[in-house]
């Protein structure tokens, strides 16, 4: 039985659709909410469901093959032949499931919390068409078209930063996500090149096939190609050293900072890895150093992530350092394991900040009413919510021990499966570094049990920091905004169970499924070519960790390294006092450090931003302003005026300038000209 | 009809769209002055529409050229895709011209008849300049195309930047093309004919026969056609004169005047002198590589938005640079279709810099576009798409451009010429979209200038550049093709190959000669 799509473009295009629909009445009737309200949901819902009418016939039959949907040719032109075809797989059908589904939860969660804003109909605007392209860029069959969508969600999610354009701070988020994107995209389209000059070919299904012949297993072209690639998605999904935007975008709408910045524009590069499995597979240096820096981002996120205070900058960092644990997945090679802690951290990410968006919206309420001029989002003044944001409350406990990876949670299977895929593939040539990878990705879940503890302390336990008059308008939020809350602790409880790892399949209580590794089997289609290139070139994998022990027994130990910290977290952070944020004293010694996030903003503006503004005004000066006159001519000048060239009329002084720049092109010229005269 | 420039009619008829506008350009200088009472009253609005007449009929005039036949490669008129194509650009952009210069002219007490017959015979020039094959009439359409260009930059006289642009401008522009007659001389000294065909022949294909005098000849055509394109370091003129003309001046010069000068550049250097790519490929990648880097660093910090447009054309240029340093039907083909996204692209952001900049050219500072989206929104949306496909943003016309130039050079091995083109519009990126940024990211300061009224004419040229824009960017396919035979009829004609053979190599294929290739990697 074949498989046969049904209506695969219409998933893509519904939601261009509610753009152009939701644009109109951004212009036109900005006051108008109902259209959007019921367009910028339906428009996702409608393509989620299409998508689910794929999926179980895509169950159904169980296609080897990738199903190229076709469009048309888009760039015809003798040897560079991009069709604008949709190509749907296992991963890129689970990519529009998470996409649509997630995207469809938040979409009806900003029914909610976008109700007062002025700009509704332009929120659903940009947020749909934001869901567009990031269907392109992963339903896109070539590299072309996986650009135009990573552009285009490059595109939405400043506008969406900046959508609270009055505040300077929105907009300086804005421009940094904007700069650390370009140098992002700067090595997407070399490697782009690259692959074009090497296979003669754009498209994925030509260029996978032609790969293992066009480059030499380790060669330089290739390994070129994939850190060119590689760092293209460390701009997209935020890792070092390219990850200082992703924190600062917070600035934008919650909903927006789930969507976008945590369940699916940020997981874009992760994707690509994946996608373009074959060609790591063939670069076994690039493949170090993905993990490598997935690993160290890991570690390094989750140390900022113990000292902020806000509560949207704390789940920031967690999800730089949660992309970070993809990265090792996808970057040792096992690519269902980054996949799939992709596909669970979408969903607990999502809820966590949905939840945030929740306890800032009731926190901005009942300091609206009072005109406090305190920050919503400080946890130092929040404290005791539990008491008023019941179900709120409820869900972000669930989406915490998710991410902390405590059993049952979806959070335990996807981590602990990258962590033991690191460990079972620290044997030949990369023996050493797959074991520190390791212990890095260890200590880093630690640290992201003990962050989010303390979120959660400092939000929701002891006793309220808010003046009694505030206290009195803390309210849970509408149902429009609870029941995603709810649905998404639902998925990050079961989402797990989809790829329960065959040794815990078989422990007695711990994981009874009738299918292990299920996601692993499903997504084999996709990632059996550059298996076969790793299987052929590394050697087998090890049954047991670098300092002995199975599988079992570390998902046991990480288990149980989680609780701990959990319990051990909650007793140190309940004990401290904390003061009110305005009231608090500035923090010092390492936690000061921390808190500074480790200066590399700082650093980063001293060596990369001034050098460069520097010199282009500079060159502004020197050429536009026509200061060249006293850098460089100002004999020539001097010369020219004694001769009385132009006549003392037109003596500015620039005229002459002109006129030598051109007669020093002369020059240039000329150097090319003489090697031939002799 | 096969032509092969037996008689003068036939000259008449090769030159039909040429002929046919300097004859209407006279024409509507007549209505003009007859039609007026008084000599210091403004034209009647008629003029305007006549002259969108006379282009169209002259776009019609070169739809039929493609019935000719040329019976020779060395006809002193080119017969060939190449020189249609070009003539229906510069007609294009003289339309736009029209179209959003009627307010404006209005506004600015400009209304005469004269600045459209300027304007004509400045289109007969480009036509000339671009689709003649001989140094003689090309130095003429250059002149041609270059007077009524600096009359038209100092067309406002009761402004002094005007005044100071044109004069410039002129003494600039005679400098160069001092230059390029020179170099003309110089390459007649060496090949004894001025003839473009002929010159290739008489240096021969691996260039192993050119006198000195045509390499330094060749190198100050060079200089003229630098200073015309506007590529570093000839481009100091540029922002002075950009900024002092009025505002749909500097549109047409931006757009036509450049694509012009391009076009007669790669004609020449693509028929004469392809025996001496291997020197005059170097010069042209090392002015790409100094075009792209110096304008769009200074264009990043340029607070004047006519200024930073400017610059952004200098930045094009550059990266036309590049297609034509690739020297293929590739490189040509990429180069025309960059060409004409190109112009609908400069003369739609000028447009709305024309509106914005509103009377007496106030509002030209970047401060005067915030909240011009929500104001507007069409105009915010139009000029949105504009800049997105200035900067090169996917599913836009610039996109594709910037595509294909990319393809052109890799396929010629100039690896890093591609990497510092993307690197240079990344850089870009940035001062496009701060304008955009402006527009629907700010809220209009105090004082802000009263909406922009915009003619039907405008709206409608605007409107139809932008959709064309993307359409180009969604389908590129039709222009693509179109770009393709021009481009080919320029290299695969005989001139390239089957004249500048050498007997030593004798039987060769004539494509591969064409197929222009370094002795050693030009960078």
């Amino acid at each position: 039985m074949t498989f046969e799509p049904t209506l695969v473009w219409a998933i893509v295009l519904l939601p261009l659709l509610g753009f152009v629909v939701n644009g109109v009445v951004a212009l036109a009737a900005p006051e108008r909410k109902i259209v959007p309200t019921i367009v910028g949901p339906a428009v996702i819902a409608i393509s989620f469901a299409i998508a689910l009418v794929n999926f179980f016939g895509m169950l159904r039959t169980g296609p080897e093959t990738a199903v190229i949907v076709p469009g048309y040719t888009w760039i015809p032109s003798g040897s560079l032949q991009v069709e604008a075809s949709l190509q749907l797989d296992q991963l890129s059908m689970l990519m529009t499931l998470i996409i649509t589904g997630v995207g469809f939860l938040i979409h009806l969660y900003s029914v909610g919390y976008m109700h007062a804003d002025k700009g509704y109909a332009r929120y659903f605007a940009y947020i749909n068409l934001f869901v567009f392209f990031m269907l392109l860029l992963v339903l896109g069959s070539s590299f072309p078209l996986m650009f135009v969508g990573w552009e285009g969600v490059g595109l939405c999610s400043y506008l969406l930063i900046g959508f609270w354009y009055t505040g300077k701070v929105n907009a300086d988020a804005g421009k940094k996500a904007f700069i650390v994107n370009r140098i992002g995209d700067f090595g997407f389209i070399v490697a782009m090149l690259m692959i074009f000059a090497n296979t003669g070919s754009l498209s994925f299904q030509s260029v996978f096939a032609a790969a293992p012949s066009a480059f030499t297993y380790g060669g330089a072209v290739v390994t070129a190609i994939t850190l060119f690639l590689f760092l293209g998605a460390t701009g997209k999904s935020a890792q070092i050293p390219l990850y200082v935007w992703l924190p600062d975008a917070m600035a934008g709408p919650t909903p927006v900072s789930a969507l976008i910045h945590a369940a699916t524009m940020v997981t874009a590069g992760v994707y690509m890895v994946a996608r373009t499995g074959v060609l790591f597979a063939l670069a076994p240096v690039s493949m170090i150093v993905v993990a490598g820096i997935g690993a160290l981002t890991a570690l390094f996120a989750a140390t900022i992530g113990l000292a902020q205070y806000d509560i949207k900058k704390v789940l920031a960092y967690s999800t730089v350092s949660q992309l970070g644990y993809m990265f090792v997945g996808v970057g040792v090679g096992a690519y269902s394991a980054g996949i799939f802690h992709l596909m669970t951290h979408a969903f607990f990410k999502a809820l966590l900040f949905l939840g945030s968006g929740a306890v800032i919206h009731a926190m901005h309420e009942a300091l609206h009413h009072t005109h406090r001029d305190w920050d919503a989002q400080d946890m130092r003044n929040m404290g005791g919510l539990r008491r008023y944001l019941p179900i709120t409350f409820v869900t972000m406990w669930v989406g915490t021990l998710a991410i902390a990876g405590v059993w049952p949670f979806a959070g335990f299977f996807s981590k602990d499966e990258i962590i033991w895929q690191v460990a079972a593939r620290a044997v030949g040539p990369f023996r050493g570094w797959f074991t520190l990878y390791w212990v890095m990705a260890l200590v880093a879940a630690l640290l992201t049990a003990f962050y989010m503890t303390r979120l959660m302390i400092m939000t929701f336990h002891g006793k309220s920091r808010l003046p009694d008059e505030e206290r009195h308008h803390l309210h849970e939020v509408p149902w429009v905004m609870y029941v995603p809350l709810v649905l998404l602790a639902v998925l990050s409880v079961l989402g797990g169970w989809i790829n329960v790892p065959a040794a815990i399949g078989r422990m007695p209580v711990l994981g009874w499924v009738p299918h292990a590794e299920w996601l692993h089997h499903w997504l084999e289609p996709v990632t059996a070519a550059a298996e076969r290139i790793q299987a052929a070139n590394l050697p087998a994998l090890s049954e047991t960790a670098p300092f002995g022990g199975g599988e079992a027994l570390w998902a046991l130990v990480s288990f149980a390294i989680a609780v701990a910290t959990i319990v051990i977290a909650s007793a140190v952070i309940s004990r401290v006092e904390y003061r009110p944020a305005l009231e608090s004293a500035a923090p010092a010694g390492f936690r000061r450090v921390l808190f500074r996030k480790w200066y590399v903003d700082e650093i980063y503006d001293a060596l990369v931003v001034r050098p460069v503004i520097r010199a282009s005004r500079w060159l502004w000066r020197w050429i536009d302003q026509g200061l060249i006159d006293g850098v460089l001519v100002n004999g020539a000048a001097r010369l020219s005026r004694m001769v009385g060239w132009f006549g003392s009329r037109l003596q500015t002084g620039q005229i002459n300038t002109y006129a030598f720049a051109v007669v020093l092109g002369v020059i240039f010229l000329f150097l090319f000209v003489f090697p031939r005269l002799f | 009809m096969n032509i092969d420039f037996s008689s003068q009619i036939q000259y008449i008829v090769a030159l039909l769209p040429e002929v046919l506008l300097t004859v209407w350009a006279m024409l509507i200088l007549l209505v003009d002055v007859f039609q007026k009472e008084d000599r210091s009253e403004p034209s009647s609005p008629a003029i305007a529409w006549l002259t969108l007449l006379g282009l169209l009929l002259a776009g019609a005039a070169n739809l039929w050229l493609l019935t000719l036949r040329e019976a020779t490669p060395t006809g002193v008129i080119a017969l060939d895709g190449f020189r249609v194509f070009t003539n229906f650009l510069f007609l294009l952009a003289g339309v736009l011209f029209v179209l959003i210069s009627t307010r404006y002219l209005e506004e600015e007490r400009l209304r005469l008849g004269e600045l459209y017959v300027l304007m004509l015979l400045s289109t007969v020039g480009m036509m000339l300049f671009a689709g003649t094959r001989d140094l003689m009439l090309i130095f003429l359409g250059l002149e041609l195309l270059s007077v009524p260009i600096y009359v038209l930059t100092g067309a406002n006289r009761r402004s002094r930047l005007s005044a100071e642009g044109a004069i410039k401008y002129f003494l600039l522009g005679a400098f160069s093309s001092a230059f390029f007659l020179f170099g003309i001389a110089l390459v007649y000294g060496g090949a004894r004919t001025t003839n473009l065909t002929l010159v290739a022949q008489a240096i021969g294909v691996d260039g192993l026969r050119a006198n000195p005098l045509v390499t330094i000849g060749m190198a100050l055509l060079a200089v003229g056609f630098g200073f015309k394109v506007a590529a570093v370091p000839f481009h100091m003129w540029t922002p002075d004169a950009y900024e002092g003309a009025p505002a749909p001046v500097t549109a047409f010069m931006a757009a036509s005047v450049k694509a012009a000068a391009f076009a007669a550049f790669l004609r020449v250097f693509l028929t004469a002198f392809p025996g001496l790519y291997d020197t005059w490929g170097r010069m042209v990648f090392w002015l790409a590589i100094l075009t792209m880097v110096v304008a769009n660093l200074t264009a990043l910090v340029e607070p004047n938005v006519k200024r930073m447009l400017a610059y952004s054309s200098i930045a094009h240029a550059g990266y036309l640079l590049v297609a034509l340093a690739s020297a293929s039907v590739i490189g040509a083909a990429s180069f025309l279709f960059y060409l004409v996204i190109y112009t609908l692209m400069t003369i739609g952001a000028f447009a709305v810099m024309v509106a914005v900049a509103g009377r007496g050219e106030e509002w030209l500072d970047i401060e005067s576009y915030s909240g011009l989206g929500w104001r507007q929104p069409l105009l915010g949306v139009v000029m949105t798409i504009f800049l997105l496909s200035l900067a090169g943003f996917p599913f836009t016309g610039g996109f594709i451009g910037k595509v294909f130039i990319l393809r052109a050079a890799v396929e010629k091995g100039m690896n890093w010429l591609a990497v510092i083109l993307v690197l240079t519009s990344l850089v870009s990126y940035w001062y496009y979209l701060r304008v955009a940024w402006y527009m629907w990211f700010r809220e209009a300061p105090a004082g802000a200038p009263q909406p922009v009224r915009t003619p039907r004419a405008m709206t409608a040229a605007l409107v139809a550049a932008a959709i064309l824009v993307v359409a180009l960017g969604v389908a590129p396919g039709g222009l693509l093709r179109a770009a393709q035979d021009g481009a080919s009829a320029l290299l695969q004609a005989p001139a390239a190959c089957t004249y500048g053979r050498s007997p030593a190599r004798g039987g060769g294929a004539g494509a591969d000669v064409c197929h222009l290739t370094p002795r050693r990697p030009l960078g």
